[in-house]
């Protein structure tokens, strides 16, 4: 985690493994007008976790506060019924 | 005040097709009878479960999309909790939320407007945050 918090804003070297864990000010959320979170949309909701399957804290996804609180009741929905993990390892 | 709601059910993977298709048959009668109404059913097939829930790993997905009272909720979480080969169901409440939603939409429509006669303009991305999605 804290190569993330380290890591400025556009550095194209020094990458996360895996997409969208990257800092940025607009999120997939705001660019593509994504108003109703479902929780059955597990591509969306997987951007939005990290590896170990933890909810992203908003200051890396650049969401705003009420596209998180949307995110994170999707994202527990998804768990609930097993399409998310709770965690991984 | 008409509701909506999203029930999602999983069966075990070893479930006989004709038992699935009796319960859906089962729960359609229980909405109609108490004067729901069902919009859809969305029916995912078998499926890996994010993780193991008794001794399966995967499941059958099905997700029901109805309109009603209330008042049907409650028997079919009744019936899905008696049914032994199901092993995870959820339901949701989609009306207020999709309204919300919706609210959202027009509002920015307004906003939109206001700012510029340009439909399709995005507003705040600049490029460098451009190139970030895309990379994404």
């Amino acid at each position: 985690m804290a190569e993330m918090e380290t890591e400025e804003r556009g550095a194209k070297s020094a990458r996360m493994p895996r997409g969208g864990s990257r800092r940025r000010r607009i999120s997939r959320l705001s660019a593509e007008k994504i108003d109703y979170i479902d929780y059955k949309d597990v591509k969306l909701l997987q951007s939005f976790i990290a590896e170990n399957g933890k909810i992203m804290p908003r200051r890396l996804t650049g969401v705003t506060s009420q596209q998180q609180r949307k995110l994170v009741e999707a994202i527990k929905r998804a768990r609930t019924i097993a399409l998310l993990p709770f965690t991984k390892f | 005040m008409l509701r909506t709601y999203e029930v999602a059910f999983i069966a075990a993977p070893n479930t006989a097709d004709d038992d699935l298709s009796k319960l859906n048959s089962q729960i359609e009668q229980i909405i109609t009878d108490r004067g729901g109404k069902i919009t859809k059913i969305d029916n995912w097939g078998r499926r890996k479960l994010a993780y193991r829930i008794g001794k399966f790993d995967e499941g059958v997905y099905t997700f029901v999309y109805l309109e009603g009272s209330g008042q049907e909720i409650a028997e079919v979480e009744r019936r899905l909790r008696v049914t032994d080969f199901i092993i995870r169901h959820l339901t949701v409440r989609t009306d207020e939320a999709l309204k919300r939603a919706e609210k959202l939409k027009s509002k920015r429509k307004v906003s939109f407007k206001q700012r510029s006669p340009d439909d399709d303009f995005d507003l705040d991305i600049d490029v460098e945050d451009e190139e970030l999605m895309e990379e994404a």
